[in-house]
């Protein structure tokens, strides 16, 4: 690092499209940003983040200090989820959250004790001597996700490059109407923006910074300036002009480097990694004070709305909450958006909490955002193409959203879209473009896995039907040997005439013979023994059936599963018992006639 | 003009010999028709159609049976049909079903007895258990067509919707005549409400 920094500020390339909305930033951008008081009762939900919904590792009841963990991460890309304050765990159960379905999903209840006592804080404030794997694996342990909106989480973003990353692009383009949760950031805590910076820069190996921000913050950009020159950071400055959708990552990649993200590719594939200015100040806050992500600003605007501005909100606070806070006439408005005017949408119920991504809760009167008109038919005016800002025909993507036409739109490239809503807003049909889109790619999503799901059943019915088939066609061989075997010794058999027995035959014979001869053994003992020990053998044999009997009934009223063992048992002994009688019969017999005959009827 | 036609004749020949080579050498194996009808079916081998599994019923279609008899796959799947084939798209025959929601088998575990039967009927082996042990359902490889219900002794097999969640959802098509900003939820109602009035 120089003592005298290096701040360059670049010429900014052309965005093709775009539109230039009311922005209305004055609304809220004026005040400072205010602390909200800690809420009785925090709502975390477990999908706050892009990918995998977390995993809950406390249990109701628990006792948990601010900053402890409450469910960990799972899978390749999720986050970790921490308490906001301290307090106990009182509910884990299924809430409404923000998201356009209004589906409700597993979230943690905590009921804030007051204290908001932290739980112990190693920061690294030598973090150049760190490992920049133990870095990553902070940001991953501190819940850091992006707050640009999408909310992916951070960690995944350093770990997944397959390029060396040249530049760090800080994204301060904001080019939302009404939101300025970044400009007041900016503006008030650019010391910690820029320190994120630099430790994001070190992650990622990167040589150059670049700061991208829209022409109507000269307050945040001189600021930002000046922390540069206090920390001595060297820096490039694109100052791009203000026009909606400049803040899509891609946009301004496009807009400060000329470069264009490939399709299907990401911002890495240039060396580039673009960060939010709300990301590197978690970052920052992650890495050198142990402090996951427990706040967020967000901005709260609107005509409906007293006192607008910006907001540091715990996540976790119902949205209820932070609107009374700032003011809100709910009957003024007829719904909450989350997000900005362009790219928000209606929050289902307002109890539910503000999560990671909550950058703007925005209260508009009706006359402000009208309820929109029916739409007309679409005159082909080909405005829409024009405003495009990824190339795309919005039209021809209409048309075939509109009639379920899955594979034009794909054809079309209709997952480029980045449903920024320039289309729609320049439209003079008034049709709801982004809508369609939106539907279109859904339907597209499920369609493939759909496919997938059929490719598996697919395979596993044929690998079953092979089995079968398998398994039918061994059976086959196996009695075709048998038929082969038997048809083998009958033909020798028929070759030797039958007059001389072969050594089957032979050992057929000694068989019978050794039976008979044990017949008749076991006759002669029979006769030698005493009547009176058969008359032992056959009560012993009796017995024997009674308590096996008696086993078998206490079986079938105790346990059922020794039922068939117990009952085969008993035909057994019975059948012995039924053998002892007979010899004993025989036996009485033998003495009584002058001579037995017993064998040779066998 | 002999030269002429002894000339065509050996073109002639060595074209055919050429032609006859291609025929054995490269001939396609199966028919290709077949393949591409079995992947437009759903492939949930639920044999509603009367055939025992997708790929036979593909082979009775190549072979010129009706393409409306897969009630799973619905009219979409006709369409694609009707499309492949170039044939005129027909309704769906309700002889063999009604197109219905996707529901996956849910076995009821503490009434299972673990008698394999519902594992030996399941066409994807999406059943796991072994004899007097109890059985469950590989939710993810369920294809939900049925079959194991039947021949469950206890009755024990529940078809369950599938549930939308999160990640399945998605927006709906927006409703004509009805207009809304590309961010509106509650929609269409209270306008049209409105409008009446």
């Amino acid at each position: 690092m120089t003592a005298q920094p290096l701040i360059i500020t670049d010429k900014v390339f052309r965005l093709k499209g775009g539109i230039h909305p009311d922005e209305r930033k004055t609304l809220s951008n004026s005040t400072p940003i205010i602390a909200v008081p800690m809420p009785p009762l925090l709502i975390l939900p477990m999908a706050m983040h892009m990918g995998a919904p977390a995993d809950p590792v406390v249990s109701v009841g628990a006792t948990v200090c601010k900053g402890d963990v409450l469910a960990i991460a799972v899978g390749g890309i999720s986050a970790t989820i921490h308490a906001p304050t301290s307090g106990r765990v009182c509910a884990i159960e299924d809430r409404i959250i923000a998201h356009e379905s209004g589906l409700s999903s597993p979230c943690i209840l905590i009921e804030a004790d007051g204290e908001d006592h932290w739980r112990e804080r190693h920061g690294l404030a030598d973090w150049r001597s760190h490992p920049t794997d133990d870095l990553i694996q902070r940001l991953h342990d501190c819940g850091v996700v992006g707050q640009g909106g999408a909310g992916f989480p951070t960690d995944v973003k350093y770990r997944n490059r397959h390029r060396p990353i040249t530049t760090l692009l800080i994204n301060a383009a904001e080019c939302e109407p009404y939101i300025t949760a970044d400009d007041r950031l900016m503006r008030e805590r650019s010391d910690e923006i820029l320190a994120g910076a630099i430790i994001a820069k070190h992650i990622l190996g990167a040589n150059t910074l670049r700061l991208g921000i829209e022409d109507n913050k000269p307050q945040a950009l001189a600021e930002m300036r000046a922390a540069a020159e206090r920390l001595s950071v060297d820096m490039r400055i694109s100052v791009v002009a203000s026009r909606y959708p400049s803040g899509g990552e891609r946009q301004l990649i496009q807009m400060t480097t000329g470069q264009e993200v490939p399709q299907g590719g990401l911002p890495t594939d240039l060396g580039i990694v673009c960060q939010n200015v709300g990301t590197l100040a978690s970052i920052y806050r992650a890495i050198v004070l142990d402090e996951p992500v427990i706040s967020r600003i967000t901005t709260v605007t609107g005509e409906a709305v007293d006192a607008p501005g910006n907001y540091e909100v715990p996540i976790g606070t119902p949205m209820e909450t932070l609107l009374n806070q700032a003011g809100v006439h709910l009957k003024k408005a007829d719904r909450v958006i989350m997000g900005g005017p362009m790219m928000g949408f209606a929050v289902p119920d307002i109890t539910s909490p503000v999560v990671k991504t909550t950058n703007c809760l925005l209260v508009p009167t009706r006359k402000e955002l009208p309820r929109p008109m029916p739409d007309n038919p679409c005159i082909r005016c080909g405005l829409c193409e024009q405003a495009c800002p990824v190339d795309l025909l919005p039209q021809q993507l209409f048309w075939a959203a509109k009639h379920r036409n899955l594979e034009a739109a794909e054809l079309h490239s209709i997952n480029d879209c980045i449903e920024c809503g320039a289309c729609a807003y320049v439209c003079p049909s008034r049709i709801p473009l982004v809508q369609y889109y939106r539907y279109a790619k859904g339907e597209l999503r499920n369609e493939k896995e759909e496919t997938i799901k059929a490719e598996r059943a697919r395979t596993r019915f044929e690998a079953r039907q092979a089995r079968l088939e398998k398994e039918q066609l061994e059976k086959e061989v196996r009695r075709k040997a048998r038929t082969k075997a038997a048809a083998e010794a009958r033909a020798q058999k028929a070759a030797n005439g039958g007059s001389q027995p072969d050594q089957q035959d032979d050992a057929i014979r000694a068989a019978m013979a050794r039976a008979q001869a044990k017949k008749a053994d076991k006759a002669k003992s029979a006769i030698e023994l005493s009547i009176d020990d058969l008359e032992k053998a056959l009560e012993l044999a009796a017995t024997k059936v009674k308590k096996a009997n008696e086993r078998l009934v206490i079986a079938q009223q105790e346990s059922p599963d020794m039922v068939p063992a117990l009952s085969k048992a008993v035909t057994k002994l019975e059948e012995k018992h039924q053998q002892a009688r007979i010899t004993r019969d025989e036996a009485t017999r033998a003495t009584t006639e002058t001579r037995p005959d017993r064998g040779t009827d066998a | 003009m002999w030269i002429a036609i002894v000339t065509l004749l050996i073109l002639a020949a060595i074209f055919g010999g050429l032609l006859g080579f291609a025929s054995v050498r490269f001939r396609p194996e199966g028919n290709p028709i077949v393949d591409n009808i079995d992947e437009i079916l759903p492939q949930t081998q639920c044999g509603q159609c009367g055939y025992p599994g997708c790929r036979p019923y593909a082979e009775a279609i190549a072979g010129g049976d009706k393409i409306n008899k897969c009630p799973p796959g619905g009219e979409a799947t006709i369409q694609a049909l009707a499309d492949l084939l170039d044939v005129e798209p027909e309704p769906l025959d309700a002889e063999h079903g009604e197109e219905k929601t996707r529901t996956v088998a849910v076995i009821r575990e503490d009434e299972c007895i673990g008698c394999t039967k519902c594992i030996q009927a399941c066409p994807v082996d999406a059943i796991l258990g072994a004899a007097k042990q109890m059985h469950t359902v590989i939710e993810s490889e369920c294809t939900g067509c049925d079959l194991c219900v039947e021949p469950c002794p206890v009755d024990c097999i529940d078809m369950v919707p599938v549930e939308m969640t999160m990640r399945s959802w998605h927006w709906d098509k927006p409703a004509p005549g009805v207009n809304l900003i590309a961010t509106d939820r509650p929609r269409g109602l209270e306008q049209k409400g409105e409008r009446a009035a």
